[in-house]
């Protein structure tokens, strides 16, 4: 029998593509104002007033049940917002994770009141949200967090740190995986997911700044932060569990295969500006577009299990290690093509693009699970360890 | 899920095991195997109903091709259905295609074992008999042909018979892919080295999981390339064949690479579908060749790559 057989072609359905005309128009009003080597920044590209503008027009929290605020629409939708917003590089930092992740996670593992207060706010584009995972001395080896939540006559009081925490700087809250009993030996017993209000007393945040010269992720310090009793969300000690059914959101969509697409496109306009179409161009430029094609198929597929109502972690994988592996090719292949022609001109912001996406590349298969993490998961899936 | 595949591949399993493939390959008459496929009715999968046949949407027939790679099936079947959804009048027997090309002497994949080679000159199909030179490649069935046409029996399909046959070159490509994935994950997982299987090397694992994500993603690219119909559009064709084309190789090294030295040995059956993608990928164009149409269809567009994709398929 075919090995990962649920992997299949599928198509966007017609209901879904028809909201594509209206995403585009806000999505690129958002573009057109920004220069390309800002567009690439993709979805670290933080504009909070985008944000609530996507919100206030029913583009956030597309798959939320409408009591919560939401449009009770499926991922084919949210995958044809997406990938509108994506394609043109709009500024959907401040939102992401927000509408990615928490947002579905607390739909799934919280309790009512949860629902009601954070759904319907996130669903405007009125709360932000971060995920805290990676503690200094734990990366991919997530499940050896320290930082610890004990319980008190109140509610919670959280001592630790977290780092490498995307939008921190920006987020009103934190969605943190912590230890709450037990110690690091105990491994994937005794965490806990917690929802911190970033505002509250004790936490500090530093930005750290990237070699690219943004400050997009931070370092979150807890010193003796109270936290309410309901700051919990789902079952004290399945922390694990609930972390790795949203993994399945994080790595399937059309983000893990357009990183790089802003640039891509730069460099189409580029070489239809100077007519340059000798074979070994235009062999790169298919290249480029048939793997995309792929791709893209491929995350439709994936999209196609979460509508179905699976949790396709070891597809997601496939599909994010495929991806990320052509977002990073690109830019290489990209910047050797543009430097074996040093008698053509490069515009200047097509050089930042190029030089911003060379830079960044490296994280793109590090966030969201590095490459050799996601391998493992793939082997597993296929039977082997 | 399709419900002719697994009577097709139910089939397969039975009418072509590597026995089978072997002997034919080797030069034995397939005789048995071809009259066995050709009354199971599958020939006419693609032919329309009002002609007597089965009218199976390409992209059901796509899943039977890649069926046929999966066994490793020695004959042009996929050819052959391909043929006599072309031409109304098709002579009986195995069908092989061919384009022809300014430097003459054509390599025609499963000549050998075909009667008649539907070849394309001049945007005109001619029905002519499959006679050439073998290649003398140890197991290879193409043949090596100089075709001389004689009166016209059809106009080529639109876009060319090239890309109707990379479409089908793809499927075989995902199926053998399959296979092969299939053989390695087994294998890891059985031969011990240093008191453990090979499969729990991580090293090996990473190995495999891109193995799993060129398997996927030709299975994806072939899905594709079916997807529209008959002919295909010259996209899907191109992104097809250029994605499983330059994944065949990979794959190939991979399986080998883990097998090992038994992977290299005629007796094992791993050859038998190494050997296959090697040869899928050199005919009806390699990534290269579709790459660089590809592409300049692709310049001479002026939206973004993704509104490109979005609508080159559908």
């Amino acid at each position: 029998m075919p090995v990962f057989d649920t992997l299949s072609l599928a198509s966007l359905p017609d209901t879904d593509e028809a909201i594509r005309p209206a995403i585009r128009m806000i999505a690129d009003e958002a573009a057109v104002a920004a220069g390309t080597d800002r567009r690439a920044r993709s979805w670290q590209g933080y504009d909070p007033v985008f944000s609530r503008r996507l919100g206030e027009a029913g583009f956030l929290g597309l798959t939320l049940p409408k009591r919560y605020g939401g449009h009770e629409r499926g991922p084919f939708a949210r995958f044809v917002v997406v990938e509108e917003l994506l394609a043109v590089g709009a500024p959907v930092a401040a939102h992401w994770i927000a509408d990615r992740q928490s947002a579905p996670l607390i739909l799934n593992f919280g309790n009512e009141a949860q629902r009601e207060f954070y759904l319907p706010r996130i669903a405007k584009g009125q709360i932000f949200f971060c995920i805290g995972m990676s503690e200094p001395g734990s990366g991919s080896d997530l499940a050896s967090v320290r930082t610890r939540a004990e319980r008190t006559s109140t509610g919670w009081r959280v001592n630790g740190q977290k780092i490498w925490t995307s939008g921190a700087p920006h987020c009103d809250y934190m969605i943190a995986l912590l230890r709450t009993s037990g110690g690091p030996d105990d491994r994937h017993a005794g965490l806990s997911q917690l929802i911190i209000d970033l505002k509250a007393p004790g936490v500090t945040i530093r930005p750290i700044r990237d070699l690219s010269g943004d400050a997009h992720f931070a370092e979150v310090f807890f010193d003796n932060v109270d936290l309410p009793a309901d700051a919990l969300i789902g079952n004290e000690g399945d922390g694990w569990k609930q972390v790795t059914a949203e993994l399945a959101f994080e790595r399937s969509g059309p983000e893990r295969i357009y990183s790089s697409v802003v640039l891509l496109d730069a460099w189409v306009r580029h070489l239809q500006a100077t007519g340059r179409d000798d074979p070994a161009t235009l062999a790169l430029v298919g290249d480029f577009t048939a793997r995309l094609g792929v791709l893209r198929a491929m995350s439709i597929a994936c999209t196609a299990r979460l509508a179905a109502g699976e949790s396709p972690v070891t597809e997601a994988s496939l599909v994010k290690d495929l991806g990320t592996a052509f977002e990073q090719q690109l830019p290489g292949a990209i910047g050797d093509d543009l430097a074996a022609h040093p008698d053509e001109a490069v515009d200047a912001e097509l050089y930042r693009t190029l030089l911003y996406v060379t830079h960044v590349a490296p994280s793109f298969s590090l966030r969201g699970g590095t490459r050799e993490i996601l391998r493992g998961i793939i082997a597993r899936g296929m039977g082997l360890r | 899920m399709n419900e002719f595949l697994e009577p097709f591949e139910r089939m397969l399993e039975a009418m072509s095991p590597p026995a089978a493939v072997r002997a034919i390959e080797a030069g034995e008459p397939a005789g048995t195997l071809w009259n066995g496929i050709a009354e199971s009715g599958f020939l006419d999968a693609l032919v329309p109903e009002e002609r007597g046949g089965a009218g199976l949407p390409l992209a059901e027939v796509g899943a039977l091709w890649q069926a046929l790679g999966r066994h490793a099936v020695p004959l042009p079947v996929g050819e052959t259905m391909i043929a006599r959804a072309l031409l109304v009048e098709a002579p009986d027997g195995p069908i092989t295609l061919a384009v022809a090309s300014a430097g003459g002497e054509v390599v025609v994949p499963f000549g050998r074992v075909a009667s008649h080679v539907l070849l394309e000159k001049d945007g005109q199909l001619h029905l002519v008999a499959a006679e050439g030179t073998p290649t003398e490649v140890f197991g290879n069935t193409a043949l090596r042909v100089n075709p001389a046409p004689g009166a016209a029996v059809a106009s080529a399909p639109e876009g060319g018979l090239r890309a109707v046959a990379a479409i089908l070159r793809a499927a075989l490509i995902a199926g053998a892919a399959d296979r092969l994935t299939s053989m390695t994950a087994a294998y890891a997982n059985e031969r011990v080295q240093f008191g453990k299987p090979i499969g729990k090397q991580q090293a090996l694992q990473q190995q495999m999981a891109v193995m799993a994500e060129d398997m996927v993603a030709c299975r994806i690219a072939a899905q594709l390339g079916c997807a529209g119909g008959l002919p295909p559009r010259f996209v899907a064709a191109a992104t097809a064949k250029s994605v499983t084309s330059a994944a065949a190789a990979r794959l190939a090294a991979t399986a080998h690479a883990v097998h090992g030295a038994i992977g290299i040995s005629e007796e094992y059956d791993l050859q038998l579908y190494t050997r296959r993608l090697h040869e899928w990928r050199l005919t009806d164009g390699s990534e290269s060749y579709w790459n660089r149409l590809l592409g300049a269809a692709r310049l001479a567009d002026g939206r973004g790559s993704v509104d490109y994709i979005r609508t080159a398929f559908a």
